[in-house]
């Protein structure tokens, strides 16, 4: 069996893969910015998280659609002792700055 | 405090029913109190794979609607105390739930339990979109095939859009559940591997559930994987799948349900 198989071509896994990567970056475009929201929530997340220990679970992220413009809500509750232990860790040069 | 989660897929037969059963079965089996609600009108089956269905009295449209109390509907099983399940109505028609009723009654089920595990129908319809509205948490059941990731991609969407936490601009925890896997094929290359599905779909893993012949005997009978046999490999996964569900760090071990001398002798040596 495995010696037949051997000389056979691999397998159709590839395939498989490669075509539904495909199919997906097309479908998650076509179906609008269905997660920007969650995508932004996680890479939020990443980043605070570097920085400053927090609940994950404090932070809120929202969209909201009005005419020709979105806003987009950020709210973040950080105990106010971890912002005063992360600042001592950072030198002034590397602070974030806030959009 | 308790935890509400959907166990959804889009694509049908990947196994949602009989994960839903197995890992509330495995909650339970540590003493905390579980809730298995049935969310598919008209096509119940959760009963069934509970070995409950002759025990079915009122239902979740029933409590939904204010013609019974939940603790008339709700089944206690009669292997686990702390195991409990609401079954979905048979006769009525899937639009007798409304969103109003589905939530008073997840959130009585969070005042009784630790955890209410909603077993979501097939599909994007209304029915999906409710079991999942109120859950805190998703575990996404998918096959490592085309059809079922495809439609698990689609799923995760909605989790992110449709969900009460994701309006509210809150996370909702998504994490996949492998099932009906082969690592004998996926290492032939005939079968997407874990990666390649873990790449595409890009959420955490919760577990790997080998394809097994145990399940199609536990359904026969009506006790999940996780009731009897120690020994077989799907019910450890579930239970192993459980644990993290639980928040443990439990060691991902990919299961071989098919390393036999005979297999080791002729196959392609497991990765």
């Amino acid at each position: 069996m495995s010696l037949f198989r051997f000389f056979k071509s691999r397998g159709t896994a590839p395939v498989a893969r490669e075509r539904l990567q495909i199919l997906l970056t097309h479908e998650r475009v076509a179906l609008g910015p269905r997660d920007l929201v969650a995508i932004l929530r996680d890479d939020l997340l990443a980043t605070i998280a570097r920085h400053i220990e927090f609940d994950p679970e404090k932070l809120s992220v929202k969209m909201d659609r009005a005419g020709a413009f979105s806003t987009l809500e950020i709210d973040v509750e950080i105990p106010s002792d971890k912002i005063n232990s992360a600042a001592l860790r950072r030198t002034p040069s590397t602070q974030a700055s806030a959009a | 405090m308790s935890k509400v989660i959907v166990v959804t897929s889009g694509k049908g037969g990947v196994g949602k029913t009989t994960s839903t059963a197995s890992i509330g079965v495995a909650l339970a089996q540590t003493g905390q109190r579980v809730c298995i609600v049935d969310f598919d009108v008209g096509l119940r089956n959760l009963d069934l794979v509970m070995g409950a269905e002759r025990r079915v009295v009122y239902d979740f449209i029933n409590v939904a609607q204010g013609d019974a109390k939940l603790a008339q509907a709700l089944i206690r099983d009669k292997r686990i105390d702390t195991l409990h399940l609401l079954a979905a109505s048979q006769t009525r028609d899937k639009d007798a739930l409304t969103d109003e009723g589905v939530e008073r009654v997840i959130g009585e089920l969070r005042d009784s339990f630790d955890w209410v595990l909603c077993d979501s129908p097939a599909g994007i319809e209304r029915g999906a979109l409710l079991a999942m509205r109120f859950a805190d948490q998703a575990v996404v059941v998918t096959n490592p095939e085309v059809s079922s990731v495809r439609d698990s991609d689609r799923i995760i969407g909605l989790l992110d859009s449709k969900t009460r936490r994701a309006e509210r601009g809150e996370r909702i925890d998504k994490q996949l559940l492998l099932t009906r896997f082969d690592a004998g094929r996926s290492n032939r290359g005939e079968m997407l591997s874990v990666a390649d599905v873990l790449d595409i779909l890009s959420i955490p893993l919760l577990g790997i559930i080998p394809e097994s012949e145990d399940i199609l005997r536990a359904s026969n009978v009506g006790a999940p994987v996780t009731m009897t046999g120690l020994t077989s490999l799907a019910g450890r996964a579930y239970r192993d799948a459980a644990r993290r569900l639980a928040g443990e760090t439990v060691p991902t071990v990919i299961p071989d349900e098919k390393k036999t001398l005979l297999n080791r002798l002729f196959g392609r040596r497991a990765a």
